[in-house]
């Protein structure tokens, strides 16, 4: 009995449908929440040659929802423990594993050896980059993202139609989006969006039905409520996309590393005088910073609370976990407060790091 | 006029309601926006696009249908 007989008989595919995924070429960046279901069904579906790009590895948290991945794979690359997986699930395809960063330099190279990217990545400096090396490279891409209880799906650059940035033009400031790991995510969530990636995947391969290309389909797990949205092509987007060619591998770091420099370290902060530390959590969050002499002004008073900062002073800005102090940054730049700073660690590393402190001085 | 609002992901969390009716009297989607603004403050902070009638559509767009989206981009993978 043939591997793809039910696919075969389905007379909407057939020998020759499956032949063409037997052809095909497919990059998946992220083996993530995501991208293990991708990758799942595009081995068990015959891909002919599939991609896998992930510098990460795989850590005990992510079991519960990347179930391509078990305890023996923990601490190993997720490409490589990936591939290894993938391997025993159908060793008639051709599977290969970067164990690498996707960058501005290796990521056209990368694109142009496949037919279609996948874009399973889990922050928006890489999203925005697959996005537009899949449109210098001219390749269809098939997006998914996550949030909570939320997914969105769409394939951008495909038959003409729309991009990500068409829909989104620029990234969000760093860390004004949280991520899966900063917020969590319910376990099931990548595996239906994911699934839904793969479908798409499969239905542009054998030129079935209709993609979500020109649309984004949101998701939500908690009331099965979806919604389809019309996204209309921006001509100037991806025109300022296709200008950049010829410097796309060296011109892009500054954007992305711009807002860093007002990063800080608590261990830096120690060291300081005529300073401001600010608490930007709700009044109810612990724990609280007792040994040092702190402002209270949650994130949501901030701009009412100006008259609460210290213009004479620099402002060192803190939270739970040192998202929302970024944010509090951004909202000070824009209001023209100067000399801010977010320090990287949460309220308890800060408050770990103090006691440590006192221990060695008493 | 009478016009619905749905929210998703963190702009959920901003409103604390998935969707509600409000009454619009102005005419572009920026002043409807500007309302939302002023019963949301915490929004102003949040990137987002409005879609009309299932449409992405663009600030300077005039109000013509009940039914709006606010929606923001997600990170997560």
């Amino acid at each position: 009995m043939n591997r793809y007989n039910r696919h075969i008989i389905l007379s909407e595919i057939g020998q020759e449908g499956q032949d063409k995924i037997s052809k095909a070429k497919v990059l998946v960046i992220g083996a993530g929440g995501l991208g293990c279901p991708v990758l799942q069904y595009l081995t068990a579906a015959g891909i002919g040659t599939l991609g896998i790009v992930d510098f990460d590895v795989v850590e005990l948290s992510n079991l519960q929802r990347q179930v391509l991945f078990g305890t023996s794979s923990l601490g190993e690359n997720k490409a490589e423990a990936a591939k290894k997986r993938l391997e025993d699930l159908n060793d008639a395809i051709s599977i290969v594993a970067y164990p690498e960063k996707l960058t501005h330099k290796n990521a056209i190279d990368l694109f142009n050896q496949y037919d279609i990217i996948v874009d399973g990545t889990d922050n928006f400096a890489t999203r925005y980059l697959v996005n537009d090396a899949s449109i210098l490279t001219d390749k269809p891409l098939v997006f998914g993202a996550i949030y909570k209880f939320e997914g969105q799906i769409s394939v951008f650059n495909y038959n003409n139609g729309p991009s990500y940035r068409c829909l989104f033009p620029t990234p969000p400031a760093k860390g004004a989006v949280p991520n899966c790991s900063e917020i969590g995510v319910l376990g099931v969530l990548p595996g239906i969006i994911g699934s839904m990636q793969a479908n798409e995947v499969l239905k542009i391969i054998l030129g079935l039905g209709n993609t979500l290309s020109g649309e984004l389909l949101c998701y939500n797990a908690l009331n099965n409520k979806t919604v389809t949205l019309k996204i209309s092509k921006s001509a100037k987007e991806i025109e300022t996309i296709l200008s950049k060619k010829d410097s796309f591998d060296t011109n892009q770091v500054e954007e992305l590393c711009e807002i860093d420099e007002n990063l800080i370290s608590i261990k830096e902060v120690a060291d300081q005088t005529n300073i401001q530390i600010i608490d930007v959590r709700e009044i109810h969050e612990t724990p609280k910073i007792e040994s040092l002499e702190v402002t209270s002004i949650p994130l949501s008073e901030l701009e009412q609370s100006i008259h609460k900062i210290d213009s004479e002073k620099q402002k060192v800005i803190f939270c739970q976990s040192g998202i929302r102090s970024k944010k509090a940054i951004s909202l000070l730049k824009s209001l023209e407060v100067t000399n801010c700073y977010s320090i990287v660690e949460g309220a308890l590393e800060i408050q770990s790091y103090l006691k440590e402190q006192y221990k060695t001085i008493s | 006029m009478l016009i619905t609002i749905k929210y998703f992901g963190q702009i959920a969390e901003v409103t604390r309601r998935e969707e509600e009716s409000l009454e619009f009297s102005g005419s572009l989607i920026s002043e409807l926006i500007e309302q939302l603004y002023k019963k949301y403050t915490a929004l102003k902070n949040k990137d987002f696009k409005v879609a009309q009638n299932q449409e992405l559509v663009t600030l300077e767009t005039v109000v013509s249908g009940n039914d709006i989206a606010i929606l923001p981009p997600f990170a997560g993978g």
